[in-house]
C-alpha cells in the first residue's frame, strides 16, 4: 500500500505566555486517512497546541504546512474554512435554533430567491443525522436532544463541512456507551475518507480502540511519537507520567513521612457505590482515622469527582456516604462540613478563595456562626483564631487585613487549610493541595498534612504529583474511567504499581497482548 | 486576574483611579457645596439644607438596601414599585391606625422580597430579569389596590412625615439610622460577612459551606423592606397615596447612588458611606442646576457623565 498524502506537518511550534513555556519545539504529522491519538497529562500542552492548529491563538515560533502550504490562521474560523474542524467537549452550538440550522449553520442552503430553503434544508439534515445514528424531528430545537446526540450533531457539522482533519476534544466524555460505539463507527468511516483524525482522551480503551498513531505530549514537549500499537499501555501511561518502568526510587523526595498508621478503629468515612451520571460508576472509599488515603488515576478518571461527591458539592443519582457511622444527607456542603468533612477544592482561585476578602475573613468564613452570637460576630474570638492558625500554619501577609487575593499561591492554599481546620474536621479531601505553590510552601503543606493526619483525622488525597500521592499515602485507591480498578496498600505502594494498576496490567493478565489486538 | 489587571496599568494611574473610586464621590459632594455657597443665593441656610435633606432621605433608605443586593452581585429594579405598593396598601389600611396599616405594608413587601429572591436564590433567575418582573407586576398589583391618587388625613402619618425631633426631622433621623444600622449589619454580622463573600465567589461561598440560598433570599427581603419604609416616608410626606407615580425611576437613582458611592457592580464590596454621598451627590447636583433655572433635562444629562465618571473609576479594579 503506497503511503497515503500527509495533510498536516508541523514543524518546530512553540508558545510561551507569561512564565509558561506551553508548548516547545512540537512537531505534529498527519496523514489522509490516520486516526492520531494526542494525550498527555494536565499542562502538557494538548489544548495549546490545538489552539495553534486551530486559529485561536499564534505560534511564537514554528511551521504548520496545511496540505503542502504553510498557512497561518488568524481566526478559528479561518481553519474551519480551509478544512480543520474542531469538536470540543463542550457542544459549541446554538441551543436554541433548530437541529437543521445548526447542521447547516454558515452554508445554509438558499432557494432562487436568496431566502433559506428550509425544506430543503431539513431533507438533507435527517439524511445526514441517520448516517450518525440520531433519529430526531430536526425541526426541534438543539438544546431539546441529548448531550450525546448534541455531540453527534456537532461531529457531522464538522464534517459535513468538507474538513479535511477532525480535531476531537475527549468527545466521549458525555456519550453513553452505545453512543460511544456510533462515535467510533462515524470515525472509522471518516478514516476510509481518508480525513485525518485528531483524537484528545484519557481512556486507554478507546484510544486503543480507534487510533493508529500517538503524539505523547509532557511538560510541552514531544516525548513519543509512533504507532499506537507499538506502545503497550504500560509503557503508554509511564511515557505519559514521565516515569521510567521500575526505576529505583529514592525515598525521601517530598516531606512526608508516611510512617502515620491508622489506628485499626472503624472507617471514619465511608462512601459507598457513589455514582453521577457520565462521571462516577460505583465508586466506594474508606478512610480511617490517622490514615491517608492516596486517589490514583489519569487526568479524567473521577479523583476530583469523587471528592465534590462525598463533600456534597456534587449531586450523585445513587449512593452514600457515612461519617463515623452517621450517614451523611446527599448534594448538601453545609451538611458535610457539619458532618466534619472538609474539602480542598482543586481549582483554588475559583472555587477556594474569596479573592476579594481579607486574610481574616476568609480563615474565619466556614467558622463564622460559631464565633458569632445571635448573628453578631464576636471580633475577639476571630482574632484569636485567626491569629492561631496565622502562626500555626506560617501564613505570610502582610496584615490579616490583606486581600487574599495578592497573596502567593502557597499562602492562598495555606489560608484554606487554616478556614477548614478551623472547624476541627474529621475528614479533609484535598484535592491537588500542592499544586502551582513553590517549593518551600509545598513542602510545609505536605508536613502539615503529614501532622493532621498523626493527629487521627482522616485525609483522602489527590495529586497529580506521583511522588507526593505514593510517599503521601498509606493505600492507594486507583480509579479510571469514574470506577475503582485497584487498590495498593502497605508495600504495594509503589509508582511502578500505580502504573500498572492504570494501565490495566496486573500480573494475572498480559496486558501487552491485549493492547495490540485493535491495531 | 486581579494581579494582571493591576500590572497592564501604570500604577499610579490604577492608583489615581482607585482614589477616585474611594474618595471621589466626597470630593464632589464638597466641590458642590463649595460652588453653591460661592455662586447660589440663600444657599447657606438652614431652611435649604432642610429641604434637600428631606428630598434625599427616601433615596439613601431605598439605596441602602440597593448596596446590599448589589453586594452579592444582584441588582433589584423592583425598589420602585415596592415604594408605590407601600403607598396603596398604607392608604388602604390606614382606617385601622397607622401601626395596623405599617404591619400590613410589611407583609407585603416581605412577600415582594421573598418572590425576588426565591426567583434569584432558588430558581436560578438572573437577578435583573427577576426582579423586572416584580417591577412591573409590583406596580400593577398597587394600582389595582389603590387606582389613582387619594388624599391622605391622618394626624399621625402627617406628623411622621413632616414633624421633628430638636429641629431635625424624622424623615432624616430615620434615613440615618438605618445607614448606621445597615452599615453594623455589613460590618459586624455573619449575614453581612456571608453576603459579601457570596457576592466575591458564589462557587467558593458554596464550597466553603454558606447558606448561600437563605443569605440571598434575606437580601431581597430586607431591600424590599427599605424600599416600603421609603414608599411610607414619601406618602406620609405627600400626604397623599400615589401609586401611579411614586417611586418612578426610583430604581435607577438607587443604583446610581451605590455604583457613584464605590460600590462595585460585581459584587464582594459594600460602602454603606459612600452610597449615602452618592445619593446626596445626585440631590446636589439636580438642585443646583435646577437653582440656576436649568432645564431638567440638564439635570439627566449631568447625572449621566457622573455615572460614567464612577463607573469609569470602577474599570480600575475591574473584576478579579
Amino acid at each position: 500500500m503506497a503511503p497515503p498524502a500527509e495533510v498536516l506537518a508541523v514543524r518546530g511550534l512553540s508558545k510561551t505566555f507569561p512564565g509558561v513555556r506551553a508548548l516547545d519545539d512540537v512537531d505534529l504529522t498527519l496523514h489522509a486517512g490516520e486516526v492520531h491519538a494526542l494525550i498527555g497529562e494536565n499542562g502538557a500542552g494538548k489544548s495549546t497546541l490545538i489552539k495553534l492548529l486551530t486559529g485561536v491563538y499564534r505560534p511564537d515560533a514554528g511551521d504548520i504546512v496545511f496540505q503542502g502550504r504553510p498557512v497561518s490562521f488568524a481566526t478559528p474560523l479561518e481553519a474551519q474554512k480551509a478544512g480543520i474542524s474542531t469538536i470540543y467537549q463542550e457542544v459549541n452550538l446554538i441551543p436554541l435554533l433548530s437541529v437543521a440550522r445548526n447542521l447547516f449553520l454558515g452554508r445554509e442552503p438558499r432557494n432562487r430567491f436568496g431566502l433559506l430553503d428550509f425544506a430543503r434544508m431539513n431533507r438533507e439534515a435527517e439524511e445526514t443525522l441517520r448516517g450518525y445514528g440520531v433519529r430526531v424531528d430536526v425541526r426541534r430545537p438543539l438544546r431539546s436532544l441529548g448531550v450525546g446526540a448534541q455531540q453527534m450533531v456537532a461531529l457531522a457539522r464538522a464534517v459535513a463541512s468538507e474538513a479535511r482533519i477532525v480535531i476531537m476534544d475527549e468527545p466521549t466524555s458525555s456519550l453513553e456507551p452505545r453512543e460511544v460505539e456510533t462515535l467510533f463507527s462515524v470515525i472509522r468511516r471518516l478514516r476510509d475518507e481518508g480525513i485525518a483524525v485528531v483524537y484528545v482522551s484519557h481512556r486507554l480503551d478507546e484510544l486503543y480502540a480507534v487510533c493508529d498513531t500517538v503524539t505523547v505530549l509532557r511538560d510541552g514537549r514531544r516525548v513519543h511519537h509512533g504507532r499506537l500499537a507499538d506502545l503497550d499501555r504500560l509503557s503508554l501511561v509511564s511515557t505519559m507520567l514521565g516515569r521510567e518502568l521500575g526505576e529505583v526510587r529514592s525515598e525521601g523526595l517530598t516531606k512526608f513521612t508516611g510512617d502515620h498508621h491508622a489506628t485499626d478503629s472503624r472507617p471514619v468515612l465511608e462512601a459507598t457505590d457513589l455514582t453521577v451520571p457520565h462521571q462516577l460508576h460505583g465508586v466506594s472509599v474508606s478512610i480511617r482515622p490517622g490514615e491517608v488515603v492516596g486517589l490514583g488515576g489519569l487526568l479524567g478518571s473521577g479523583r476530583t469527582e469523587t471528592a465534590k461527591a462525598i463533600s456534597g458539592a456534587l449531586p450523585t443519582s445513587s449512593g452514600r456516604v457515612t461519617v463515623a457511622g452517621v450517614p451523611l444527607r446527599g448534594g448538601s456542603t453545609p451538611a458535610a462540613i457539619r458532618a466534619g468533612v472538609s474539602l480542598l477544592p482543586e481549582d483554588r482561585k475559583s472555587e477556594g478563595i474569596v479573592p476579594g476578602l481579607s486574610v481574616r475573613e476568609n480563615i474565619s468564613l466556614a467558622v463564622l456562626p460559631r464565633l458569632s452570637r445571635f448573628g453578631l460576630v464576636s471580633e475577639a474570638r476571630v482574632d484569636s483564631i485567626v491569629n492561631t492558625f496565622i502562626e500555626r500554619l506560617r501564613i505570610k501577609a502582610s496584615s490579616p487585613q490583606q486581600k487574599v487575593g495578592e497573596l502567593s499561591g502557597g499562602n492562598q492554599q495555606k489560608v484554606l487549610l487554616a478556614r477548614w481546620l478551623a472547624m476541627n474536621p474529621k475528614v479533609l479531601l484535598l484535592d491537588e493541595p500542592t499544586r502551582g505553590i513553590d517549593v518551600g510552601a509545598k513542602a510545609e503543606v505536605q508536613k502539615l498534612v503529614d501532622e493532621l493526619a498523626a493527629d487521627g483525622l482522616g485525609v483522602l488525597l489527590i495529586s497529580s504529583d506521583l511522588e507526593e500521592l505514593i510517599e503521601g499515602s498509606d493505600r492507594v485507591v486507583v480509579l479510571k474511567d469514574g470506577a475503582v480498578v485497584g487498590e495498593l496498600t502497605g508495600d504495594e505502594v509503589t509508582e511502578d504499581k500505580l502504573m500498572r494498576t492504570i494501565a490495566g496490567d496486573t500480573p494475572e493478565r498480559d496486558a501487552v497482548g491485549e493492547a495490540a489486538t485493535d491495531g | 486576574m486581579a494581579e494582571a489587571a493591576v500590572k497592564t496599568v501604570p500604577l499610579d494611574k490604577a492608583r489615581a483611579l482607585q482614589w477616585l473610586q474611594t474618595y471621589g464621590v466626597y470630593a464632589g459632594v464638597a466641590l458642590l457645596l463649595i460652588v453653591n455657597i460661592a455662586i447660589t443665593p440663600h444657599f447657606l441656610s438652614a431652611e435649604n439644607f432642610r429641604t434637600q435633606a428631606v428630598q434625599v432621605a427616601p433615596v439613601i433608605i431605598v439605596a441602602l438596601g440597593m448596596a446590599l443586593v448589589i453586594g452579592t452581585e444582584g441588582v433589584d429594579l423592583s425598589v420602585g414599585a415596592v415604594m408605590a405598593l407601600a403607598a396603596s396598601v398604607t392608604a388602604l389600611y390606614l382606617g385601622y391606625g397607622l401601626v395596623p396599616a405599617l404591619l400590613v405594608v410589611a407583609v407585603f413587601a416581605a412577600v415582594v422580597g421573598l418572590a425576588n429572591g426565591a426567583l434569584v436564590a432558588l430558581v436560578g433567575v438572573q437577578p435583573i430579569v427577576a426582579t423586572l418582573a416584580l417591577m412591573v407586576g409590583g406596580r400593577g398589583v398597587a394600582l389595582v389596590l389603590l387606582p389613582q391618587l387619594e388624599d391622605l388625613r391622618n394626624p399621625q402619618l402627617a406628623s411622621l412625615g413632616s414633624g421633628d425631633v430638636l429641629g431635625i426631622p424624622y424623615l432624616i433621623l430615620i434615613a440615618a439610622v438605618l445607614a448606621l444600622l445597615v452599615a453594623f449589619v455589613v460590618r459586624r454580622t455573619t449575614f453581612g460577612r456571608q453576603l459579601l463573600a457570596i457576592g466575591d465567589s458564589r462557587p467558593a461561598a458554596q464550597l466553603a459551606g454558606l447558606p448561600v440560598r437563605r443569605v440571598l433570599i434575606l437580601v431581597y427581603v430586607v431591600s424590599a423592606l427599605l424600599a416600603a419604609v421609603a414608599g411610607v416616608l414619601a406618602t406620609a410626606r405627600l400626604q397623599a397615596s400615589d401609586p401611579t407615580s411614586l417611586g418612578n425611576l426610583m430604581e435607577l437613582s438607587a443604583i446610581t447612588a451605590v455604583v457613584v458611592g464605590g460600590t462595585p457592580l460585581t459584587g464582594g464590596r459594600v460602602n454603606i458611606a459612600g452610597t449615602v454621598a452618592g445619593a446626596v451627590l445626585i440631590q446636589l447636583l439636580t438642585a443646583t442646576l435646577i437653582k440656576h433655572d436649568l432645564p431638567p433635562s440638564w439635570t439627566q444629562i449631568a447625572q449621566a457623565v457622573v455615572i460614567v465618571a464612577a463607573v469609569y473609576a470602577a474599570r480600575g479594579r475591574g473584576k478579579r
